[in-house]
């Protein structure tokens, strides 16, 4: 195919234009948080006399040190358990050719179409009665439920067209015990599904907003999104202080994300097209 | 003796390993069904979340969350989703379009494009809010002066605050709808599009007869999605507008935190709860029969 040079710099030239429009906000985002108080000219000039006051007393006023500390084991945690139970419950469901596994596979997907605006409110009263509310137990319990559908049907998925059974089959001809097959066989072969379960469950856990709002407001611990909120309606109108408070709960995920950004992209856009 | 238990051991691995389903099933009942099921019932009473046991009253919370506000909320839900995917899609698709074709550092504008999604919605949220902020506050407003034009309260008008929100959302996650097209274009043949070439096809004619009949299933996803979420927006709204002015941008999320949060009326907030659950199920489930439906014809 021939594409004229006319053609190609217009495709070049929209790409670029497209991507700076896509980088405006952000643009605007660091040249307001290294401005001075009482700088008021747009925020659209490049900073006179760039600080990083904002950054420091944003660091320092904000509960952001320890939300950051606290996102990491909530999502930690919450990722880690999903991925051992919601694997551990794949492995029978796919291979199992009984009508039981089958009722019990679309039972677990029934979960997807459940909006969790129905079950918050009956699980409040709950982990009200057990205390847990202003707790991180609260999210590592709701996310565990919550992000399971999901995995479950991602890993049985994968099971059943990707993973061949001759393998297992081979293993336990050679005296390996079935649990040993799932530990030794199986599980090396479901790496890429758990990458695409973890950065899918991680990404939606770490910028969960509405599940600490309803459980964790009046406790001392707060995540990253919930810092932020206080933070905002602590100083509502000190735009340069917010946006360097916003700068810095971005900064743990914009690391990891542009690390592993290929793998990040591919597991997002593998995951979801199956 | 031994032989016959070896063999039946040998037909099922996973069928002695059953047990392996029970703590995702103990987790899925306690945290996800029956939570689900008290909603259900308790939207049918009285309930407020105090030591006072829940009384039934029938239909009376669906009633109640009926008027008002919620005919207005709901349609407002509606027109968001739509609006959402409709922007999402055709900015995507046409993003994906281009950067699949011979770009110069496409990757590196795949990857700013898409990372606005890593991101949480929230910071989003109030990102926009201070770029379409009130004037002599607000970032685009501040341009407006600079330029000598007129300011504009994006904010305090309903019907341009309603697509600052929009913005918002389609900034945030138009990467994700382009990166899935693009798996979906991976899967295009070149070998099918030089020779439709051959044959004088154009592009559009190109794009049309060979490339979207090979898109259905992405286009399927991005739109199941796309009208998923943007039902069920909350952060965004809640950071840039809170529903506000008036009420005015409230969709059917932020009323039912606002029934729990600041009524405490949790038997009215788990109706309207209701309410969008049957809506989200029925609307997804008839979007996802016409779609599969085309895909099949193709």
């Amino acid at each position: 195919m021939k594409t004229s040079s006319a053609a190609k710099i217009a495709g070049h030239s929209t790409a670029y234009l497209a991507t700076l429009i896509f980088l405006f906000p952000v643009y605007v985002l660091i040249n307001l948080s290294i401005r001075p108080p009482g700088d008021l000219t747009t925020a659209l000039i490049p900073s006179a006399r760039p600080t990083l006051d904002n950054f420091v007393n944003a660091w320092t006023e904000s509960s952001l040190p320890g939300a950051i500390v606290t996102s990491i084991v909530v999502t930690a945690i919450s990722s880690v358990v999903v991925i051992v139970i919601a694997t551990m419950a794949s492995y029978p469901l796919a291979r199992s050719t009984t009508r039981w596994s089958n009722v019990a596979f679309y039972a677990f997907l029934v979960g997807l179409l459940l909006p969790f605006q129905l079950a918050f409110l009956p699980l409040y009263a709950i982990m009200r009665d057990l205390q847990l509310i202003g707790t991180i137990w609260s999210l590592i319990i709701v996310y565990s439920g919550t992000t399971l559908p999901f995995s479950i049907f991602l890993i049985t998925t994968f099971l059943r067209t990707s993973v061949p059974t001759e393998y297992e089959e081979a293993a336990q001809i050679d005296g390996c015990s079935p649990v040993g097959v799932f530990r030794h066989v199986v599980m090396p072969l479901l790496r890429p599904v758990i990458g695409t379960c973890v950065i899918l469950n991680g990404v939606s856990i770490w910028n969960d907003f509405f599940t600490p709002l309803v459980y964790l407001t009046g406790g001392r611990q707060v995540t990253i999104p919930m810092a932020i909120y206080q933070f905002v309606g602590q100083y509502a109108s000190n735009w340069p202080l917010i946006f360097a408070s916003l700068i810095i709960s971005m900064i743990p995920v914009l690391a990891v994300y542009l690390v592993f950004q290929r793998y990040v992209i591919q597991g997002f856009a593998g995951g979801l097209k199956g | 003796m031994r032989e016959v238990r070896h063999g039946r051991r040998r037909r099922s691995i996973a069928g002695s390993l059953w047990w392996f389903v029970l703590p995702a099933a103990a987790v899925y009942v306690l945290v996800v069904i029956v939570p689900n099921v008290q909603g259900i019932a308790l939207s049918f009473t009285d309930w407020t979340g105090g030591v006072k046991p829940p009384e039934f009253t029938g239909f009376e919370n669906y009633a109640t969350v009926l008027q008002g506000e919620t005919g207005a909320a709901a349609w407002r839900t509606l027109y968001l989703a739509f609006v959402v995917v409709v922007l999402q899609n055709v900015i995507g698709l046409g993003l994906a379009l281009l950067l699949n074709g011979a770009i110069r550092g496409r990757n590196i504008l795949r990857t700013i494009i898409f990372a606005p999604l890593v991101v949480s919605p929230l910071v989003v949220g109030y990102l926009f809010k201070y770029l379409f902020g009130a004037p002599g506050v607000g970032g685009i407003n501040s341009l407006l002066r600079a330029l000598g034009l007129p300011q504009v309260d994006f904010l305090g008008n309903p019907t341009t605050a309603l697509w600052i929100i929009v913005v918002a959302v389609v900034w945030q996650f138009t990467g994700s709808t382009m990166v899935i097209y693009l798996a979906g274009l991976q899967g295009v043949p070149a070998e099918l599009q030089e020779a439709a070439a051959l044959d004088g096809a154009g592009y559009w004619r190109r794009f049309w007869y060979v490339t979207r009949p090979l898109l259905a299933a992405a286009i399927t996803v991005n739109l199941m999605l796309g009208l998923i979420g943007g039902l069920k927006l909350f952060d965004t709204i809640f950071a840039v507008t809170a529903g506000g002015p008036g009420g005015q941008t409230n969709t059917i999320s932020t009323l039912v935190y606002q029934l729990f949060a600041q009524f405490g009326r949790y038997g009215q907030a788990a109706a309207l709860a209701m309410v969008l659950a049957v809506a989200v199920g029925i609307l997804s489930f008839i979007q996802f029969s016409v779609l599969r439906r085309q895909e099949k014809q193709q």
